[in-house]
């Protein structure tokens, strides 16, 4: 760790608190992992390695991205279980009690949708059940040795890939902030009642910035983009009917079964059964 | 206040413990935990209720309003004539007014007469006095006392106006949207039931056009604060406190459904190979059942029966 590490023992009720490394400051994203997916996008049709069930791939199939036209859907957020794998810049702040110095929250402003997180830190409890959910849901965190854990619950609905496949407005989110001198990875585990049949473990890094870099400016604004169109309506492929989705394991010789993801194909013993199974174009 | 409260309130309990109080936005509060939600509006001029739950739960109900404020209740805004909706409206009224008198505070000697105006659709009051040979009338106590035929019933209450906004044909055809203008808060009813898939009662005049057309109309009156989060705040008929971007999500997934069992019915399918097609998949582990009031199965078929009516 050539970081300076802040190593100040503050008495909290008599009790010394250890030193964490400090999240504070600028950090950009790193895209080197999963670079397809995130940058250009995922394929349609491509669920590999998500632990998705029936439910999810239908909405996935039925899924037109030309939804996203429809005035509401324009300036949806990626949710705050989505929204650290986009290119961002993520600024992380603490907020402390000014008379006790104690650790209220810990705040991330994230560019991408203007984005402002609090993550409390003071041992509040969850809202009720009954509460509005938000794109950044409500998380709470605390801190296991060096690594930041946080707890999030009441985040809207979103999507789990953007080729449609989705994460519902159940799901919650644990998170591990773990810094590494310049660098923080950012771990994130997914547990959806509806759409997942296990947990789904992501992470992505980041760099510190020497710098706060640009950010979007002002509040997202419709247009309208798709003129004539009649109202209420919903773009949608009817099952069965989406052109696209056998593209995906055409393209990579990928048995179609297989691209169709499911908790098994996370795991490396997967490999040992792909090997037996025939590839489209009669490959192995 | 206090004697008020005491003649109000005297014959029933005072726990409000299973009854959760949610500040929505302005005026507005959300009061949880009766089975359907109840819309409150607390201000200067007194207390307005949209839909009163079943009489069991009325005295924490009124324990509840009565944490929030002292003053009269003026109004009951009834958005569907189902009981969980309407089911209180006897035992409020009793309790707030119908004609009772009150003595004035602070003014030795004077008494005022307190009355409580229920507002509906006059399609509502029709289903609560005449609901045909199944059902029994509902006591005239607990009748709208004034209804509207028209599109829209205007009041202006706690400085705010209030629009009431008919649904027609749509959960029932007795259905109203309550839009506080000031507060910036929508009472959806169970137009917008967000636990479940839309109850929809053909032999009370509703059908799945109608639902979706009030799910566009609550779009059509919610305007988000910031990238489609927050601005306007919609309360269900059942469920969280929501904003324009959840009705959205589930007024896609209504229509989804629509168009699913449309292309169904026109490729000649029954309504048993339409269900077993399973046009709900994709949102059945949310919204989906396999028993208790309102099924699936039960979803599916109301769907289908509506698509397929005589016009
Ligand atoms: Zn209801």
């Amino acid at each position: 760790m050539n970081f300076v590490r802040i190593a100040i023992a503050i008495a909290v009720g008599g009790m010394p608190v250890s030193a964490q490394p400090l999240l504070t400051g600028v950090w950009a994203s790193l895209q080197h992992e999963d670079q397809i997916e995130r940058g250009p996008g995922p394929e349609l049709g491509d669920y590999l390695g998500l632990p998705v069930n029936d439910a999810a791939r239908l909405r996935a199939e039925s899924w037109d991205p030309s939804r996203l036209t429809l005035q509401e859907h324009q300036c949806r957020v990626h949710i705050v279980s989505y929204i650290y794998r986009g290119p961002l810049n993520l600024r992380i702040w603490d907020e402390k009690d000014p008379e006790t110095q104690q650790l209220i929250a810990i705040h991330n402003y994230i560019s991408t949708y203007e984005q402002s997180r609090t993550i409390w830190m003071d041992g509040r409890p969850h809202p009720s059940p009954n509460a509005p959910h938000t794109f950044m849901g409500f998380s709470t965190g605390k801190w296991e040795g060096d690594m930041l854990t946080v707890n999030t619950t009441h985040i809207k609905m979103g999507w789990l890939r953007r080729n449609g496949l989705p994460e519902s407005d159940q799901a919650t989110l644990t998170e591990h902030f773990i810094r590494h001198g310049n660098y923080m990875t950012h771990v994130s585990l997914i547990a959806d009642p509806v759409y997942l049949t296990e947990p789904l473990i992501r992470t992505e890094d980041f760099v510190l910035a020497a710098q706060d870099a640009a950010n979007w400016l002002w509040p997202c604004e419709y247009v309208e983009e798709i003129l004539n169109r009649p109202k209420g309506q919903v773009p949608n492929f009817l099952p069965g009917k989406n052109p696209f989705l056998k593209e995906f394991p055409a393209r990579f010789g990928i048995p179609e079964e297989t691209a169709l993801g499911g908790a098994e194909t996370m795991y490396p013993e997967y490999q040992r059964k792909l090997k037996t199974m025939p590839r489209p174009g009669g490959k192995k | 206040m206090k004697g008020l409260l005491v003649v109000l309130a005297a014959s029933f309990s005072l726990s409000a413990q299973d009854i959760e109080v949610l500040p929505v936005q302005g005026s507005v509060y959300m009061l949880a935990g009766a089975g359907a939600n109840v819309t409150l509006q607390v201000g200067r001029s007194g207390v307005l209720l949209v839909d009163t739950p079943a009489p069991a739960l009325s005295g924490k109900v009124i324990a509840a309003i009565r944490k929030l404020s002292e003053k009269p209740v003026r109004y009951i805004i009834n958005t569907a004539a189902d009981a969980d909706h309407v089911g209180g409206n006897e035992s409020l009224a009793k309790v707030f007014g119908s004609a009772t008198e009150v003595s004035v505070v602070n003014t030795p000697g004077a008494t005022a007469t307190q009355t409580v105006a229920i507002l509906a659709h006059q399609k509502l009051l029709d289903r609560m006095s005449a609901p045909g040979a199944s059902r029994p009338p509902w006591p005239t106590v607990a009748w709208p006392t004034d209804t509207f035929v028209g599109d829209e019933k205007e009041v202006y209450y706690n400085g705010e106006g209030i629009q009431i906004l008919h649904q027609p044909a749509a959960h029932t055809d007795g259905d109203s949207i309550v839009y506080f203008r000031r507060s910036d808060v929508v009472s959806a009813g169970d137009i917008f039931n967000a636990t479940s898939y839309p109850v929809i009662d053909l032999e009370r005049g509703g059908s799945l056009q109608g639902v979706i057309a009030g799910l566009n109309r609550i779009l059509d009156l919610a305007i988000p604060a910031h990238h489609e989060e927050g601005g306007t705040y919609v309360i269900p008929g059942h469920g969280r406190i929501c904003d324009e971007f959840d009705v959205l999500e589930y007024r896609d997934m209504v229509t989804i459904i629509r168009d699913r069992i449309q292309a169904l019915i026109k490729n000649g399918m029954t309504l048993e190979q339409v269900k077993a097609a399973r046009p709900t998949l994709d949102y059945d582990p949310q919204y989906g059942a396999a028993t208790g009031a309102w099924t699936t199965d039960m979803f599916v078929e109301a769907a289908y029966r509506s698509l397929t009516r005589k016009k």
